[in-house]
């Protein structure tokens, strides 16, 4: 888990250069395309059954958060981009640096093998996040039951408008192509 | 909801477990919430043909929303996550019951103050682990005591 982008660990030997360059880089600096709405924190705790009155009762916020606040693990959430929106071209993919080392390594597969978020502030209604990604780390080429891939670490910081730290979520994935002969 | 305190919690003990049957409409409903486009977790064909598996699947964002539900039931509004891990074992499909367990492993203080209580927590289905992670969640030391007023130095998940 990190909240700064010092001392990245260096990727594998075996890395291509393009692949290499992107470690500890930060990249993808985004906002968030809305100021976040208490519709998207109802429709999570509907999806869940999530009855925390914190995110239900105006009264229970404001007395235990000075108001109206997103459950933590909704921190990614905000920054997903629309999936279609007008003049953007193609679908639109969260996560660009994920797909950029799937196509510079050469893995057209991909699974997310880890999960580990750390929070901050709390993400309030009308905040706009700031998020940028980071490759931690990239292995060297292995085969794996699913396939010869890679394993790799990309950590999303996010900040709110007033430059606090909200979070910071770190995906392990392996990256992976198939077995010569299957479909 | 009662807000749990952290004198109440001790090591070794075990959360109240929690049932849940999927279908597929939490599935999508989940994935939608979560703002997670991708086809396997709406697209029954493309889940099968494309990445082999018998359904579509619950979304990775959409389990960690699950767990902090878990937790937050179990603590009530004032338990405060501070840091959540997990590892997606086996996919849940349409048709499963998740069985939610956890069992505290660690209560402790930091510097500031603030009490933390660590849980190992997991769902499992029809007895087989699906899913394992761990997380570290703030708790009232008393009544009085309220860890979303933490700001800056004195929050340090």
């Amino acid at each position: 888990m990190t909240r700064s982008t010092a001392s990245p660990p260096p990727g594998a030997a075996d890395l291509p250069a393009a692949v290499a360059a992107l470690i500890g880089k930060p990249q993808y600096e985004e906002q968030s395309e809305f100021p976040i709405e208490i519709g998207y924190v109802y429709n999570s705790c509907a999806a869940t059954q999530n009855g925390n009155p914190l995110y239900w009762d105006a009264a229970v916020a404001q007395a235990l958060t000075g108001g109206r606040i997103a459950p933590p693990t909704m921190l990614s959430v905000w920054m997903r981009p629309h999936y279609w929106a007008p003049g953007a071209p193609g679908e639109r993919k969260a996560l660009m640096t994920h797909f950029d080392l799937k196509e510079l390594c050469g893995l057209p597969e991909a699974v997310v093998v880890s999960n580990e978020a750390s929070f901050g502030e709390p993400v309030r209604m009308g905040d706009v996040l700031t998020s940028r990604q980071v490759v931690r780390s990239v292995g060297e080429l292995k085969k794996t039951k699913l396939g010869t891939g890679r394993f790799w670490v990309i950590d999303v910081e996010t900040h709110n408008q007033r430059g606090e730290w909200v979070g910071t979520e770190s995906y392990s994935f392996l990256g992976y192509r198939r077995p010569e002969g299957e479909a | 909801m009662r807000d749990l305190l952290a004198d109440e919690v001790r090591v070794g003990q075990e959360l109240p477990p929690l049932r849940v049957d999927v279908n597929a409409t939490l599935i999508v409903l989940g994935a939608l919430a979560s703002r997670d486009w991708r086809p396997m977790h709406h697209d029954k064909d493309f889940a099968v043909e494309r990445n082999g598996l018998r359904n579509i699947f619950v979304n990775t964002p959409n389990f960690q929303a699950w767990f902090e539900r878990y937790l937050t039931d179990w603590t009530g509004p004032k338990g405060r996550l501070g840091r959540m891990t997990f590892k997606m074992k086996k996919s849940v499909f349409p048709g499963d019951e998740m069985s939610f367990s956890g069992r505290v492993t660690g209560v402790t203080e930091d510097a500031s103050g603030c009490r933390w209580v660590e849980v190992d927590v997991g769902v499992s289905v029809a007895g087989t682990l699906t899913t394992e992670g761990h997380a570290k969640i703030a708790l009232p030391a008393d009544a009085d005591d309220n860890p979303w007023a933490r700001r800056g130095p004195n929050w340090q998940p």
